[in-house]
């Protein structure tokens, strides 16, 4: 379960803290461990704690912070609540991140393997073009994308929230697998191409095992992003029944009662997948992330 | 040229036959076929990254000429072109009397966002570098609002902070911090605070592994032999420690700018139902022109100017992180 293996002075440092570090120390640092996970984890108990209150409860002007009665059935009433369709929001939500996350993968894949085993002329105005949109993000060209979209009549509907989140999010994927494909030693394939596999057979039977770490964290990565996508959604999708939930929740804000219970248990159903999903590829996040640009 | 002639050209150039020899040979071949070579090598490029230009060109690029061209035409409350009018968007802009507050907002909200976030994660990846009993509980702890929607998260603080029904609010009078709930989310300078809180929040997570993973490259030996020379703490970490980070911060510091700088959800929810202009930034500005006020020639003139901005960072990050270094 630790991480510090990839670290090259990780059996040192193990040693260090079980053989020489004092038990006060180490109780000190678990307390302050204690703190930090109180830090991080408050804000979704709040909002799990909420999702099963009563609607009076929450609203009370004397708040409770637990629930006195745990309304369980709110995970089946919230569905039907009047502010926004939800079952459609969540609808809408899965259908786009899992077909944007599709797409990025479809698209590169193919990229980031030839840019890491073959040079073409061009090869770095690719990659310089993978940078420089890895770093741009759909809110700062949502005037843009929402003409465009409405000039070839695609705007407010599905298609256009995947090919906004897969061009978004496609630079990401491309370069966090070209790192992993170009980390396969090229004699491997050389050596597949000598016994006779074509490139599509040395792509798929002898590299995809060998990088599957990496694009199961562009995966991830992709979906997370495309799941919680808000600014461009927010202008794009008009029609309440096709926003995702990240942009339907929003409309609950500023009603004459806020259905607090129903927002969080909306909240916790859309959350517990992708964090889920993240925390999958955890001990990627410290070693493959950021490799090539941490030096 | 069938498809497998272009199998054939790719393969000649990066097949050697041995590692002793397999350098010059490729470039016998190179300097044989010239500029025909080039040509076909790019042919047989595009099958692989023709469909990531295409995206690229067509949603990312393509986007922001049409926000230009937007920039300068003058277009109607319900969505017609009526023709240009040259700068008169960018007048009507810098004519509007709240940017300066806007701009000077936005240089704070980016400023203690990432200072604040960087100087806290620098502490925290310093810590959960350290061993002890139930570290990977706590790292996974970490890990949550960097997974979950910002949306989401900015809502449970709204709730927590409403004036009389305030879970938040609730726990400030019990530990005596106020004396009776506030509405801390009716008045802008207390609800910009609270949202700078909840950025903070958010981008701990990433500041935070990408420190942690600086700090795992910082080799073992030399913390060891600094602490025989009788370095102490402070010392071994401000001589030894944070230069090894520079990387790792530098990337920390740059993508959390440009995340901080295109944040939208927290300031949108926090302070989007107050009158006024008190609380925007250039980003909740740009969606106040396009949603409320239907001006999207005049969000496009500000979208121009954000998205320049947004480009001298990347430049600045190009320069300074150098990730085409590797390749």
């Amino acid at each position: 379960m630790t991480v510090i293996a990839q670290a090259p002075n990780g059996a040192r440092r193990r040693r260090f803290t079980a053989d020489q570090v004092p038990l006060r120390t180490m109780l000190l640092r678990m307390l302050a461990g204690a703190v930090v996970l109180a830090i991080f984890v408050i804000p979704y108990l709040i909002m799990f704690f909420g999702s099963v209150k009563s609607k009076s409860e929450i609203r009370s002007v004397n708040p409770t912070y637990f629930p006195t009665a745990w309304r369980w059935e709110n995970y089946l009433t919230m569905w039907s609540t009047p502010e926004t369709p939800l079952v459609q929001n969540l609808v809408s939500t899965i259908i786009i991140a899992v077909f944007a996350t599709l797409l990025v993968l479809l698209v590169a894949l193919p990229a980031a393997y030839y840019t890491a085993r073959f040079h073409f002329p061009g090869r770095m105005v690719f990659m310089f073009l993978v940078i420089v949109t890895q770093m741009l993000q759909p809110a700062v060209l949502t005037s843009g994308l929402f003409r465009q979209f409405s000039f070839f009549g695609i705007s407010d509907t599905w298609l256009a929230m995947i090919l906004i989140n897969a061009a978004f999010n496609l630079s990401f994927a491309v370069w966090i697998m070209h790192s992993f494909f170009a980390g396969v030693p090229k004699e491997i394939d050389e050596a597949a191409q000598i016994d006779g596999a074509g490139r599509l057979a040395v792509l798929f039977r002898i590299n995809l095992p060998l990088v599957w770490p990496g694009i199961v964290t562009a995966i991830v990565f992709t979906f997370v992003a495309c799941w919680n996508e808000f600014a461009a959604s927010l202008v794009i999708m008009s029609t309440a029944g096709n926003q995702p939930l990240a942009v339907a929740l929003t409309k609950f804000v500023g009603q004459y009662e806020t259905s607090w219970h129903y927002v969080f248990g909306v909240s916790v159903v859309a959350i517990i997948p992708v964090v889920v999903l993240f925390m999958l590829i955890e001990k990627r996040l410290i070693g493959g992330l950021t490799a090539g640009s941490v030096k | 040229m069938t498809p497998d002639d272009m199998t054939q050209s790719i393969h000649e150039t990066p097949v050697p036959t041995g590692a002793a020899n397999g350098r010059p040979r490729a470039g016998v071949v190179r300097a044989r076929a010239a500029a025909g070579t080039r040509l076909t090598d790019l042919f047989s490029a595009l099958p692989w990254i023709g469909p990531a230009l295409i995206l690229i060109f067509g949603v990312v690029l393509f986007p922001a000429v049409v926000m230009i061209y937007n920039s300068t035409r003058d277009i109607s409350l319900s969505g017609v072109d009526k023709g240009s009018v040259g700068f008169e968007n960018y007048e009507t802009l810098f004519a509007f009397a709240p940017l300066g507050g806007i701009m000077v907002r936005t240089v704070i909200w980016v400023f203690a966002v990432v200072t604040i976030a960087v100087l806290a994660s620098l502490a925290l990846a310093q810590f959960l570098n350290k061993a002890f009993p139930g570290r990977q509980i706590v790292r996974m702890a970490v890990l949550i609002p960097w997974a979950a929607s910002v949306v989401m998260t900015t809502l449970v603080v709204y709730y927590g902070l409403e004036g009389y029904i305030g879970i938040i609010n609730k726990f400030l009078v019990d530990i005596n911090l106020i004396d009776a709930p506030y509405g801390w989310t009716k008045n802008a300078t207390s609800a910009f605070v609270w949202s700078i809180g909840i950025a903070v929040f958010v981008s701990l997570p990433f500041t935070t592994y990408t420190i942690l993973a600086g700090l795992a490259t910082v080799p073992a030996d030399v913390l060891e032999a600094a602490k025989m020379d009788g370095a102490g703490r402070i010392r071994t970490y401000v001589a030894i420690v944070l230069p090894q980070l520079r990387g790792a911060l530098s990337v920390a510091v740059l993508i959390n700018i440009i995340n901080v700088f295109n944040s939208l959800p927290i300031l949108k929810i926090m302070t989007g139902s107050i009158p006024g202009y008190d609380a925007d930034t250039v980003m909740t500005m740009i969606f106040k022109y396009i949603q409320n006020e239907h001006k999207i020639d005049v969000a496009s003139a500000l979208s121009v100017i954000a998205f320049l901005i947004v480009i001298v960072i990347v430049a600045i990050y190009v320069k300074l992180v150098k990730p085409m270094k590797e390749l």
